[in-house]
């Protein structure tokens, strides 16, 4: 069991520990979709849907397996969720708002292999997280998350508009600037008790 | 469908194996289509577990057992598997492998298991995994993508050897856990930090671009 308080969990797992820039989870989306601060908003809030409604999940089949002694199943039944949860969002998307389905593309049916989302699933698992101090968590992973995208969307519409050198062009750039970003980042880490 | 898969007649285990077709499929892995400098997939593992060279290496030989084992295994399987259902049951082989290579380095080293953490399962979701699963081992045959497996994940090992080395000697002064940097030398912090891993790869890339272009030119 864990007794740490539900903001604790949150300013930790959004901000502190944030999990693009000092856990390295998501970085597929992270590089992919911060091109346009909108679509990176809705990445983000499709992602933290998916986190909440699988952190949900996960902790009702963590206690099945307990009960009947299969661990080994953990990782299996954890995707397997989160597929199907994926899968759901992309159904509620395309159906609600096709603008939106086209701008993320390959993107939304990718968010079964974002890290952060098995993260999640099995760091809550391994922390001994109750069902609220789980949600919290899926919560503040979301919130930093798209906190990150949003961030590097921004950076990189104003970098539109400056001249890069060719070499530095693409994904080397990308990636200075979330260095830079993750640099400042740690300044975060006086918050944490 | 591959063209070599409908024009051969399926004689057996290696029967599409041109005569080079094996040496190139293992070759464009390991350089010209190098899963994490060239493709720039796999990123969150190459990042996050390349603060030492040895995490790097443990790292590197896990997933091209993952990704060679289930490469062979999808490609076995290539035409029972209904299309509707395909990256699930990839997924599933995938998680299948993973939980055992999860188990046996917790058996190897406990030490080595808790540096890697979170991260050995997390190899499910490796994109280079599911990628070469959809575009190579589900359209050719065993031996192609086994060779095909092989290659992209000792291509994926010595992309993560690269930027882990760098980070381990800059930020720690040591190689593999030797010194090879002099005492008064001062270690840079940052390197073994998040941070370092973002400018570090970033680096990397910004040199094969250098001479991606400087080859273009000539």
């Amino acid at each position: 069991m864990n007794n740490e308080s539900l903001m604790t969990i949150f300013i930790n797992a959004s901000l502190i520990n944030n999990f693009v820039l000092a856990y390295f989870l998501g970085i597929c989306p992270f590089l992919g979709v911060s091109g346009k601060v909108e679509t990176a908003s809705k990445m983000g809030a499709a992602v933290t849907f998916v986190m909440v409604i699988s952190s949900v999940c996960a902790y009702g089949i963590n206690l099945l397996l307990t009960a009947i002694n299969a661990p080994f199943l953990q990782l299996i039944s954890y995707i397997v969720v989160i597929a199907s949860t994926v899968q759901l969002v992309e159904m509620f998307v395309k159906k609600v708002s096709p603008a939106l389905f086209k701008a993320l593309g390959i993107f939304l049916p990718l968010i079964t292999t974002n890290c952060a989302v098995l993260a999640i699933a099995l760091l809550q698992t391994s922390k001994g997280y109750d069902i609220f101090q789980s949600v919290t968590f899926a919560l503040g992973g979301g919130a930093g998350f798209t906190l990150a995208l949003v961030l590097m969307a921004g950076l990189r519409e104003q970098l539109e508009f400056s001249e890069v050198s060719g070499i530095a062009k693409g994904t080397a750039l990308v990636l200075l600037v979330g260095g830079i970003l993750s640099l400042s980042f740690m300044g975060f880490a006086g918050l944490g008790g | 469908m591959s063209l070599t898969d409908q024009n051969m007649p399926n004689k057996g285990f290696f029967s599409s194996l041109g005569e080079h077709q094996g040496t190139d499929d293992f070759l464009r892995g390991l350089w010209r289509d190098n899963p994490v400098f060239v493709q720039v997939l796999g990123m969150c593992p190459s990042l996050a577990v390349s603060n030492s060279a040895m995490n790097a290496l443990a790292m590197g030989l896990a997933t091209t057992f993952v990704l060679t084992m289930s490469n062979v295994l999808i490609s076995m399987l290539r035409n029972f598997i209904p299309k509707e259902v395909r990256i699930a049951s990839y997924i599933l082989i995938i998680a299948t492998f993973v939980s055992m290579v999860d188990y046996v380095i917790q058996a190897v080293s406990v030490d080595l298991h808790k540096s890697l953490g979170a991260f050995i399962a997390l190899i499910v979701v490796n994109c280079i995994i599911l990628s070469r699963a959809e575009a190579f081992a589900s359209k050719n045959t065993v031996g192609r993508s086994l060779m095909d497996g092989l290659g992209m994940g000792l291509g994926f090992m010595f992309a993560l050897f690269c930027i882990g080395s760098i980070r381990e000697i800059i930020g720690s002064g040591t190689l593999l856990g030797f010194q090879v940097m002099p005492d008064t030398f001062e270690k840079w912090v940052i390197m073994v930090l998040p941070a370092g891993g973002f400018f570090t790869l970033a680096c990397w890339l910004l040199i094969f671009n250098h001479y991606k272009i400087k080859k273009s030119k000539a």
